[in-house]
């Protein structure tokens, strides 16, 4: 009943550009031939999760730099399949005990099930054409069967950007799961360590960075030399929308704050929200489709939400009332809409539909601040509220009506943002002193440092 | 200046030295706030010579009065905002109304407004580090804004007030305790044109 599946080989570089543009999806590999395709799932065998082997990659080419990206490409996928927790990955030193395979086809199989491997993955990493060329397989043990093969091409620059692409690919062929690993989080940083022009000195500048979703590659998006803050990215990963500090023209030293639309690869700006000193803008969230923005402004006079297009047109009002409306979310479908108002006396998570109507608490919780709706299979925001001296992050789950603790109350825990596939969170901790990026499980468990220089704050999770 | 060179020709021998400090002394010094001159006298300080041969008469020449010259008319924005004359309003926790004695000081603020009708100024709201990051941004807003309104009241133009929210993102005081909380929850007031 298990067959060998597609064997597809794909010429194009498409890993080629490492720079901003690297993160554009691949192309999709051409269809392979219709066969009749029968699916090869690694199991476990005792119940438990399937464990699986990362026999290394083997160097074909012996140059140095074939050498060190076969050693990074067997290295980072190990990181990422163990990230989401769906396969008991085979300690290294373990592994170190079956000598390497001599080439992809002559695996070991008898030594892997010695180990209780229920699949292996093992590849080779060749100089290519222009770059390299890297051959994946991810064997079932028990029958010897390839459950998955692959064969990439492109530059030699990045290797990890091999090891996340197989990665996510291994997660969507078998578990019909979208993995993270080529997933970028943008964020706003002090670490450029300077300060800002104008009135008002002494103060760092934050500028808005991105980084790979395990803390890898970071690139510095904006230069503006002053506060920058809450990068959303589209739900296209085309832009970057986020808040800036703008001085004001026209003989005042002042400074404003306005929304600005990054085009990231095109590096290109708008700013559809118009700012002003008299009409500030800030806190945008991109709507599911792409098509609009919820923000705060007080072009009214009193911070309320806003939704307006991304071109700036249709501009509406969402809230009403004296009190502080901040810190929007969308949901899911576009329907709705989960922010913070004070109107009670104290911050708590608000919920409201897409056209203003219906709103009401969505939680008790006293102090609560930047709800987060889940894009991924799971109905759940999350939120930071206040515990103690310090913040916590919750998930508030649609099905329950219940909200579960995620942090441990371990310095303070901010700034929420879901993972694409709803399973992790990225958030700002104050844990090991500085403000820094983590990220968590939804259920609390595999908390990474993400970032280690500087203060790091208002994580937002690539789409 | 020129008084002060006849001055020093009049009194050649004895002055000779302290012509040259004269000479050398800048014109009128600037004073300190507020500026409000006493008229009258306003002798400056003369050293005395050693050994004067003879006592003159003739006093050394008082310099013009410098008018209503004074640091705030004079100085740039970065010298008058680092010595700023605006006091800040302080807030309690998580709140953004202002208070009694923020009152006093704002009263105090709109006096100095009225003093320099030309000025144009930022209120920037700032906040204590316990607050969350986005909704900070919000309450610095607020309160820069409650101040706003109090001005106005009190007859500045709003168009000379701006606001400005500056959240947990400037803290005045990077501590971590009530002392340092309670100074970075404020209003500030920041000359942006003059």
């Amino acid at each position: 009943m298990m067959k060998e599946t597609s064997f597809a080989l794909i010429g194009a570089g498409f890993l080629g550009a490492l720079t901003l543009s690297g993160q554009q999806q691949p192309p999709t590999p051409p269809p392979p031939p219709q066969q009749t395709e029968v699916h090869t799932s690694i199991v476990g065998s005792g119940g438990g999760p399937p464990k699986l082997a990362i026999a290394g990659f083997i160097a074909v080419s012996p140059d140095a730099e074939t050498v060190a990206a076969a050693k990074t490409i067997g290295d980072v996928l190990y990181d990422d399949i163990n990230y989401e927790r769906e396969y008991y990955m085979i300690a290294k030193d373990a592994i170190a005990t079956v000598p390497k395979p001599a080439s992809i086809d002559q695996v070991p199989l008898d030594r892997w099930k010695e180990l209780n491997a229920d699949g292996v993955i093992v590849g080779t990493v060749r100089k290519g054409p222009s770059g390299i060329v890297v051959q994946v397989k991810m064997i079932q043990v028990s029958s010897g069967r390839t459950a998955f093969g692959k064969e990439y091409t492109g530059s030699v620059a990045n290797p990890r950007r091999y090891a996340h692409t197989i990665s996510d690919e291994i997660f969507e062929h078998q578990l019909t799961l979208r993995g993270v690993a080529r997933s970028q989080l943008a964020f706003s940083s002090d670490r450029p360590a300077e300060l800002m022009k104008g009135p008002v000195r002494n103060r760092d500048v934050q500028e808005i960075y991105i980084v790979d979703y395990d803390g890898a590659n970071p690139q510095r998006v904006t230069t503006s030399t002053t506060l920058n803050v809450a990068p959303a990215w589209s739900p296209d990963n085309q832009v970057i929308a986020y808040t800036s500090w703008r001085p004001s023209s026209a003989g005042s030293f002042g400074v404003y704050q306005d929304i600005i639309l990054s085009f990231i690869h095109r590096g290109d700006r708008t700013t559809p929200a118009s700012g002003s000193p008299d009409k500030q803008n800030y806190l945008a969230a991109w709507s599911p489709d792409g098509s609009k923005l919820a923000f705060t402004s007080n072009r009214d006079g009193n911070p309320e939400i806003y939704v307006m297009n991304k071109d700036g047109s249709g501009m509406r009002r969402m809230t009403n009332n004296p009190a502080i409306d901040v810190s929007p979310t969308w949901s899911p479908t576009g329907n709705q809409l989960a922010w913070v108002s004070d109107r009670t006396g104290n911050p708590k998570i608000y919920i409201m539909n897409a056209d203003g109507t219906g709103q009401r608490t969505l939680v008790g919780d006293a102090y609560s601040d930047r709800p987060t709706w889940s894009r991924g299979k799971f109905n759940e925001i999350a939120y930071a509220t206040r515990n103690g001296p310090g913040y916590d992050i919750k998930i508030y789950s649609f099905a329950t009506g219940e909200a579960t603790r995620i942090t441990d109350g371990i310095g303070s825990n901010e700034s929420p943002a879901f993972a694409p596939n709803g399973r992790h969170l990225a958030f700002t901790s104050t844990r090991n002193g500085k403000a820094q990026l983590f990220t968590i499980d939804r259920d609390g468990q595999n908390l990474r440092q993400i970032t280690h220089e500087g203060n790091n704050k208002f994580a937002n999770w690539s789409q | 200046m020129r008084q002060i060179h006849v001055a020093g020709i009049a009194v050649l021998v004895m002055a000779l030295a302290l012509a040259g400090a004269c000479g050398k002394k800048k014109p009128p010094v600037a004073r300190p706030l507020p500026p409000a001159p006493t008229g009258g006298g306003t002798t400056p300080p003369v050293a005395r010579p050693p050994t004067p041969p003879e006592p003159v008469p003739e006093t050394t020449a008082i310099p013009p009065e410098p008018g209503i010259k004074d640091d705030l008319l004079s100085g740039n924005l970065d010298a008058i905002n680092k010595n700023s004359p605006f006091q800040p309003v302080f807030f309690p926790l998580d709140g953004f109304e202002v208070d009694g004695a923020g009152q006093q000081a704002l009263a105090t603020n709109a006096g100095i407004l009225k003093k320099y009708p030309t000025w144009i100024i930022t209120i920037e709201g700032h906040c204590d580090e316990r607050g969350t990051a986005e909704y900070n941004l919000a309450l610095g807003e607020k309160r820069a804004l409650a101040a706003k309104t109090y001005l106005v009241s009190l007859g500045v133009p709003a168009d000379r007030l701006r606001t400005e929210r500056r959240a947990t993102e400037f803290p005045f005081d990077p501590g971590h305790d009530e002392g340092a909380w309670s100074k970075n929850r404020r209003a500030h007031f920041v000359v942006t044109s003059k």
